[in-house]
């Protein structure tokens, strides 16, 4: 709660410093001001329609959202980030997008609060696009601890990685995974933040074909889904804020 | 917290707060309050479940309490209405808000309730009373979670001079017996709570669809000829047992063939829905609401460990 009065407390002061200069919010955020002093300071941001996020008006676990980012019709896409305006932890994930790898993710997050989920794209030039949808929330899914914390046998579990590929008829190749880990904020009394922040896919070779940046915004065991224009196996590797290591390969 | 800040509005005039329930007769001696087929929302003051009432020789049975202290209430002022016999007995059918947190009103009656009811009723009560405080608001105001204080008795019995039978049964409520359902023999009327839905898309957050499609068996196999859904209009016939089923069916396959198709939760969300539940209330999102509760198991099902050490 503490947390959520700062956010607000910022939000006020930003409104007041910085109003005149900067973009409007198609969405009519409280949030946004700071979400763009702190993500696109000085940088081209357009709100476009192609840029969609899919997630439900309501949350029905407020500790995990499903999220979907889809994006049509533009070229040269470098970068995505996902955001949520008015949660403590703003970024839920960051990740390279290239040939290789489509500007499209599935993911889970918490919501502390009814909040705008965004995606940002970046294109080759540095514009921004931005889409985004509001989620309300009924509880508060970031300051209670997960199910995880309270489960003795998950240190047993840390590192499990599940995956599978699919084919599909449009030549794409669907991974979806699911990553054992609490994914603790560090906001919950006594409980320090632990979680996955790195995540990479690799080809058969051992190419990177996307890096991802991870934050705790993210839903304990985390489940993400890609869409990859490459065939063929592909290695999961990433690590968690205290050095501990996951590592899988799924094949087709 | 929510609840606190509320205590601020309990000097509202009471008309603010009040619900106009009238009783729909549907036998000799038996009645309804038949709730919108819609979500909780301020204007309908969480009034979106049906209860019910029957009119004994000794005394009045009331079957589910409603969402708050001041339907159960207004639940009592309209029984007074029809008779100026005594409520003698409260029956809930399950631990949903809906169907108890008009328990309040009727602290001086014996509260029945299956043992699944009245342990959830004490662990989660207090959760989701808050969480309908702020879906619903102000209606809200004192209400209380109580915990049934009598273990049902199942089976025919004689009750009040009324010749009933209380049927266990599991599936929307939980796993086992999470679901009572009330059969009064001399009208034909069985008050089949959440395990029907009538004109309006069945909610899941505690399915067992496995149980719920047998309590569905078992409900068409009971000799009813009235029956009162959970949610939605009353029926002289089988139909709303037969559309629980067929969207309940749908649901499963759906999900199922959506997960083997690889396809995201939030994906699985905005698929378009088949023409013949479009008549049914809150269709989008209680079918939005069933993919996060039952998805996830699903879809996991479809990856394999792929650690590597
Ligand atoms: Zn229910």
């Amino acid at each position: 709660m503490n947390k959520l009065i700062c956010l607000m407390a910022g939000v006020c002061l930003c409104l007041v410093g910085v109003a005149h200069a900067a973009t409007e919010d198609p969405m009519r955020s409280p949030g946004w001001r700071i979400i763009e002093q702190r993500f696109f300071a000085d940088q081209t941001v357009v709100f476009d329609d192609r840029v969609q996020v899919l997630a439900p008006q309501s949350a029905e676990d407020t500790f995990a959202v499903p999220g979907f980012v889809r994006v049509d019709g533009i070229e040269d896409i470098e970068r995505l980030v996902v955001i949520t305006d008015l949660n403590p932890i703003q970024r839920v994930l960051e990740m390279d997008i290239n040939d290789a790898v489509k500007p499209a993710v599935g993911f889970r997050f918490k919501v502390q609060q009814r909040t705008p989920v965004r995606a940002a794209v970046q294109t080759s030039d540095g514009t921004w696009y931005l889409g985004g949808t509001w989620v309300d929330a009924a509880g508060g899914g970031c300051t209670a601890p997960s199910t995880a914390s309270a489960d003795p046998d998950w240190a047993n579990r840390l590192g499990e990685v599940d995956a599978a590929l699919w084919a599909r008829d449009d030549g794409i190749q669907r991974l979806k995974t699911r990553l054992v880990h609490p994914m603790d904020t560090g906001l919950v009394d006594n409980i320090p933040a632990f979680y996955l922040e790195t995540l990479e896919l690799l080809d058969e070779k051992g190419d990177v074909l996307t890096s991802l940046s991870i934050q705790a915004a993210m839903s304990e065991n985390p489940v993400l889904s890609f869409d990859l224009a490459v065939d063929g196996p592909v290695r999961l590797q990433g690590r968690d804020n205290q050095g501990n290591r996951i590592r899988g390969m799924v094949e087709p | 917290m929510i609840r606190l800040l509320l205590l601020g509005f309990l000097l509202l005039p009471a008309s603010v707060q009040g619900y106009s329930l009238s009783p729909q007769q549907i036998a000799p001696g038996v009645y309804m309050f038949e709730g919108a087929t819609e979500h909780f929302t301020r204007d309908n003051k969480g009034d979106i479940a049906n209860t019910g009432f029957i009119v004994g020789e000794d005394g009045v049975l009331v079957f589910d309490t409603g969402p708050s202290r001041n339907y159960g209430q207004s639940m009592r002022l309209a029984i007074a209405t029809v008779t100026d016999k005594p409520v003698v007995a409260v029956y809930v059918s399950h631990h949903h808000p809906d169907h108890f947190l008009g328990n309040q009103a009727f602290g001086d009656v014996p509260i029945h309730a299956l043992e699944h009811t009245i342990e959830t009723i004490r662990r989660d009560g207090d959760a989701v009373t808050d969480s309908l405080y702020r879906l619903v608001g102000t209606p809200m105001a004192g209400t209380e979670p109580v915990e049934p204080g009598e273990l049902v008795t199942l089976g025919r019995q004689t009750v009040a001079g009324r010749d009933i039978e209380l049927i266990a049964a599991g599936g929307h409520g939980g796993d086992g017996h999470a679901d009572l359902m009330l059969l009064d023999h001399a009208s034909g009327v069985l008050f089949a709570g959440d395990l029907v839905f009538h004109e309006r898309a069945p909610t899941t957050p505690n399915a067992e669809l496995g149980q719920w499609h047998d309590a569905l068996d078992r409900i068409e196999e009971l000799d009813f000829r009235v029956l009162v859904p959970g949610h939605g209009p009353p029926a002289r016939g089988p139909e709303p047992v037969q559309q629980t089923r067929d969207y309940l069916r749908w649901l499963e396959e759906h999900l199922h063939e959506a997960a083997a198709a690889g396809l995201d939760a939030a994906e699985v969300m905005y698929l378009d829905l088949p023409d013949r539940f479009q008549h049914m209330g809150v269709l989008e999102q209680e079918y939005r609401r069933s993919v996060a509760h039952l998805y996830p198991d699903i879809e996991r099902a479809t990856l394999r460990d792929v650690r590597e050490p």
